[in-house]
């Protein structure tokens, strides 16, 4: 190909092409763009261009375009383009506008006449092009004028067009479900499609309604499994070899839509174990879309119902992932992040390899790495993958994961904590290091767990915690630039309990509280914090009896805030001066000491003014009309229905008007257009939060909803669904329940936290291959010997593993560690499974070092004849599974490949597919979310928690899925 | 889905941005922004995925590929398979090649519209539509055929397109 088609470049773009490419610096760029834009708004309004010169202005508008300048004068033009006879300007407009124009582009409508027609051309290139400017232009308002020709298309004898129509019509499906909801049966039809092109496209809209119900389409069960098989074999023509793999992207697709439709339906997965382990038996891993199919085939295999032959051919497919290269150590470790669902034990075998990503160079492999020990996070193992997740919170500077780990050490601080001091520690550190970044509510729970105390009615341990809390923070408070949250919580606390134990004076804790004030001089929540815990201190002083001597610097400060702009900190200073003056039992009753759990009943109806009100009725007053029965006001409610259904009723005609009548106004470009800065932007929830001291979790959620405008009615014309918030809303509920798991949590054994001192001290010494260092980490982080008594087959060496790393550990942490020493008779406790604590306790006198040697020479060698026997028992039963599938399958008639067996297949199968429909209706839910459901399963947690049920040590949202 | 398929050089500058998933495309250039700033952080030798939830929203995975001075970014949800999309990164650099006879940047820049052509060949709406390049480069050439007959515009050939470049 000497000459390239498409563009019929001037010396005049080439030019700008050039100049662009040698610009130094952005500036320069910008400098020519617009002198660019500036000749072509000159140009392309000049009577007769030559339709030549007017392709390359719209080439040249979309270059400005990608470049990130305006280029929407030109708009109008690509739109003119469109109406082309020409199949070169046609596809050049066509191009343009589906680069320039949204969905929601007033000039859509003038587009869609001309794709109508497109639709309808002779010429499958055009449709071609017609089809993918539905795809990109084509909204709500606008399908019903196309629906008709794109179904029409599905006929069409181009198996390209077929193929298009279809992802078209799944298009419209994501943008308006309602629209093709009638159309669903024809997806079934095109599954049956002679071409397997057309067939494959099928299942992506396959896909989105399986996601969406799966009970519904039990029934496509067989056909799916029986083309899954098919292409399998390779009876699909050569043409869809992908490097010599069958159609990799149609396994892929199928295998997601199976495990979808097998999850927790014991019958139908049943049915899909023959095939998958086919696929498992033939992959090539040697290249990388066989990878790809085993990884699918993998996931499948997590969701549907275990077979423990599937689940050792997956195990084994990770061991090799875990070996390769870091694709494949990425896509190993999320697989093993889904199979530990199902066998939490198979985590164990990999441990090294696990440790080994986890101080990966590699910032992607290691952020899965974390969401994988987040998942396997237990109440053992909580500390050392909760260190580890702070040290890398500290490390990186991504404010994005930054948040989100946080949030994840919290939330796993919260679920598992052994102990209260150390949830104490480890909420200090997240707030250090990253305090602006996490919820607001963090704050909150943790000032009401250090309040509430955790439950028990053991007062001492809670005072404990709270002089250990005070201790911490008078320690931390010295440090500069904290974040303003860790700083509210601070002061919280120290205006409650700085004084309680009596450690420190009075003035001690006002002066920290004051420099507090004044180092953040400008931050009025802080300000605001530190005010009132200096009230409260007084208060306490007061009520005491003492004499209140104010230091000079605090009666500087009150000074400045009552003269504060801020009416807030005003009032609080105040009342601050106020509550000096009085004696101590009013004090006393205005602010009693640690009452901050206390409930305050609250008069809603405000019934002891009932008496003023009374009197001030017979006085002749008016009496109150509540605002919603105020006449001469707009009923704003249904102001609102008609909008509504104004808006309900707003659609476009797209046929030919029969007669000259009114033009009904077109409403879409009044409403976006200028309304744009009244948007509600929903404020983040801290502003709201700020002024109340004790956490009212639902506060902020309930009320931004309130406070918004009412969009439900009106058409999203703008903006993207916030899913920001919709995350916060989740972490929020979560975080919210876990409290209460945590105030329950039983105090685990004060040793643990010592050892965990010497395993993160360990941590940080350097790596050499395979260190004791990373052996301990190993068995800190998945060593419960209880999981060992649960496989038998393998139990035998890896009881001696999980010993030997007991054993190995304390000449290695001799030299460093003296709590250890102390305490020579314990084995590490963060082995310990606390439900079992039988096993580890036989420390042995063998060299441990010799056995850790022998370990890694077993390690190698006991797998590998593992494997080998797997391998060896698997084939026959494999096969007699296979005969069985295969003597009922051929009734289908599978001679010929694809073309014609199609049809065949459904209807043969259909008799049966209803019999396996409806026992599996029964076993199994429509599960909408794909993932465990956190909220659910920490309310489960809690429940058990509160039947005073240790929970088994797993997370507990590990059955879920499975069990549904 | 596949959200979207960009084509950047190594100095941030964008060669192809085409968002099927529209929300994307708001905010399109300070995503390519950040973007280019993630990719130019990776190291070589690396695992081709990025974590894109600070860029592209939530549920978004990123697999680049890195040829001479470009690279190639497909963003996608999770009813994708990473290594697949891999793959497919491939696959339309392949067809780009046989298109172009040793694809360099320049033949992107100047010849975007066939680059647009062939994308869409192998992306439609957001989903896998063809993983051949052969089948791929017959469609590409049937279309460009039968728009040379519709349309008889001088074409520069890539000789001198080279040459202008340099």
């Amino acid at each position: 190909m000497g000459s390239q088609g498409g563009f019929g470049q001037s010396k005049e773009f080439l030019d700008l092409v050039k100049s662009i490419g040698e610009a130094r610096s952005k500036s320069e760029e910008d400098r020519i763009i617009l002198g660019e834009i500036e000749t072509l708004k000159r140009r392309i309004v000049e009577p007769d261009i030559p339709k030549r010169k007017m392709k390359e202005y719209i080439i040249r508008l979309v270059y400005v375009e990608m470049l990130g300048h305006d280029a929407s004068f030109g708009y109008i033009h690509a739109v003119k383009m469109t109406h082309d006879d020409s199949l070169l300007l046609k596809r050049t407009g066509y191009l343009a506008v589906t680069l320039f124009l949204n969905e929601d582009h007033d000039l859509i409508i003038l587009i869609v006449n001309t794709i109508q027609k497109d639709l309808r051309s002779d010429n499958y290139l055009v449709v071609c092009a017609a089809l993918n400017a539905v795809c990109r232009l084509i909204n709500e308002e606008t399908i019903p004028a196309v629906l008709p020709q794109v179904v029409e298309l599905l006929g069409h004898a181009k198996e390209a067009v077929r193929k298009k129509a279809i992802m078209a019509l799944h298009r419209f499906y994501q943008k308006s479900p309602a629209s093709v909801l009638h159309l669903i049966s024809n997806f079934r039809k095109t599954l049956c499609d002679k071409d397997p092109g057309v067939m494959g496209a099928t299942l992506c809209p396959l896909f989105d309604l399986v996601t969406v119900d799966v009970k519904s389409h039990k029934d496509l069960v067989i056909s799916f499994i029986s083309i899954l098989k098919q292409v399998a074999e390779k009876r699909l023509p050569k043409s869809y070899d992908y490097h010599q793999m069958p159609a990799p992207f149609i396994q892929i697709k199928l295998l997601k839509i199976l495990a979808l439709l097998g999850s927790g339906d014991k019958q139908a997965s049943e049915q899909m174990y023959t095939v998958l382990g086919d696929i498992f038996r033939k992959s090539d891993t040697l290249i990388n879309i066989g990878n790809a199919v085993l990884y699918e085939c993998i996931c499948c295999v997590s969701c549907i119902y275990p077979n423990p032959k599937l689940l050792d051919a997956a195990a084994d497919a990770i061991s090799k992932f875990l070996k390769s290269d870091h694709n494949l150590k990425y896509m190993g470790i999320d697989a093993l992040g889904r199979l530990i669902k199902i066998s939490p034990d198979i985590a164990e075998q990999h441990q090294l390899a696990v440790i080994d990503c986890l101080e990966d160079p590699d910032d992607t492999l290691k952020r899965k790495t974390f969401e994988l020990l987040y998942k396997m996070t237990k109440s053992s193992n909580v500390e050392v993958i909760v260190n580890r997740m702070i040290d890398y919170m500290i490390s990186i500077n991504d404010n994005h994961y930054k948040t989100e780990i946080a949030s994840r050490c919290v939330e796993l601080a919260e679920q598992f904590a052994p102990s209260n001091h150390w949830f104490i520690q480890t909420m200090n550190k997240v707030f250090e290091h990253a305090g602006d970044l996490v919820n607001i509510k963090v704050a909150h729970n943790l000032m009401r767990l250090i309040a509430e105390g955790f439950g028990e009615d053991d007062d001492n341990a809670d005072s404990q915690l709270r002089s250990s809390a005070v201790e911490s923070y008078l320690r931390i408070i010295a440090e500069p630039k904290l974040p303003s949250v860790f700083l509210q919580v601070i002061c919280w606390v120290l205006g409650e309990y700085g004084t309680a134990d009596g450690k420190y004076s009075a003035s001690y804790i006002t002066g920290k509280l004051c420099d507090v004030a004044e180092a953040y001089s400008n931050d009025e929540t802080v300000k605001a914090y530190a005010i009132t815990a200096l009230m409260k201190l007084y208060a306490y002083e007061i009520a005491a009896g003492r004499k209140v001597d104010i230091l000079p610097e605090c009666q500087s400060l009150i000074e400045e805030l009552s003269a504060s702009h801020s009416t807030d900190l005003q009032q609080r200073a105040y009342e601050l001066q106020a509550l000096i003056g009085l004696d101590a039992r009013a004090v006393e009753t205005v602010m009693p000491s640690d009452a901050s759990c206390e409930d305050i009943e609250i008069d809603k109806s405000l019934s002891f003014l009932n008496h003023y009100v009374q009197e001030s009725v017979e006085k002749g007053a008016q009496p109150y009309i509540p605002e919603s029965e105020r006449t001469g006001m707009l009923n704003t409610s249904s102001f609102r229905n008609e909008d509504h259904h104004e808006a309900s009723m707003h659609g476009l005609r797209f046929e030919a008007y029969d007669l000259p009548k009114p033009v009904v106004p077109s409403k879409s470009p009044v409403t976006y257009t200028p309304s744009t800065e009244l948007v509600p932007v929903p404020e983040p929830s801290y502003s709201r939060e700020v002024h109340t001291s004790t956490a009212v979790p639902s506060i902020s959620s309930s009320g931004s909803t309130e406070l918004k405008l009412r969009l439900d009615g009106v058409q999203k014309k703008w903006g993207r669904p916030n899913y920001s918030s919709g995350s916060t809303s989740t972490s929020e509920s979560s975080s919210q329940k876990t409290v209460n798991g945590v105030a329950q949590t039983e105090i685990v054994s004060t040793s643990t936290s010592r050892a965990q001192a010497t395993s993160s001290f360990d941590l940080k010494k350097p790596q050499v291959e395979i260190s004791p260092e990373k052996q301990r980490l190993a068995a800190s982080l998945f060593g419960g010997p209880s999981k060992t008594d649960k496989r038998p087959t393998s139990s035998s060496h890896k009881v001696v593993k999980s010993s030997s790393h007991t054993t190995e550990r304390p000449p290695a942490a001799k030299p460093v560690d003296a709590s250890e020493k102390s305490t020579p008779v314990q084995p590490p406790p963060d082995l310990l499974d606390l439900g079992e604590p039988t096993v580890t306790s036989s420390a042995p006198l063998i060299d441990p070092f010799k056995q850790l040697e022998g370990l890694l020479d077993q390690g190698e060698n006991v797998s590998v004849p593992n494997h080998g026997a797997v391998n060896a028992t698997k084939p026959p039963e494999m096969m007699s599974l296979y005969a069985e599938i295969a003597a009922s399958g051929q009734s289908g008639g599978v001679v010929n490949p694809i073309p014609t067996n199609g049809d065949d297949l459904l209807s043969g199968l259909s008799g049966g597919s209803i019999k396996t429909a409806a026992p599996g209706g029964a076993a199994g839910s429509p599960s909408l979310s794909k993932g465990p459901s956190l909220k659910d399963s920490l309310e489960k947690d809690a429940l058990v928690r509160q039947m005073g049920v240790t929970p088994t040590s797993q997370n507990p949202n590990l059955f879920k899925d499975l069990l549904g | 889905m596949i959200k979207a398929v960009m084509v950047m050089n190594t100095q941030g500058k964008p060669r192809l941005a085409k968002f099927y998933d529209y929300e994307l495309a708001g905010f399109a250039k300070l995503r390519l922004l950040l973007l280019s700033a993630a990719l130019s952080s990776r190291a070589e030798n690396v695992s081709n995925f990025v974590e894109a939830d600070a860029i592209f929203g939530l549920d978004s995975r990123l697999v680049y590929k890195h040829y001479a001075t470009l690279y190639f970014v497909f963003v996608f949800d999770s009813s994708e398979n990473e290594l697949a999309m891999l793959d497919l990164i491939q696959v339309f650099v392949e067809t780009l090649d046989k298109c172009f006879k040793n694809v360099c940047e320049l033949d992107i820049v100047f010849n975007y519209g066939k680059m647009q052509t062939i994308l869409d060949e192998i992306v439609f709406g957001g989903q896998v539509l063809e993983t051949s390049s052969a089948e791929v480069m017959k469609v590409v050439e049937e279309i460009s055929k039968l728009e040379a007959a519709s349309n008889a515009i001088t074409f520069v050939p890539k000789t001198v397109s080279n040459w202008r470049g340099r």
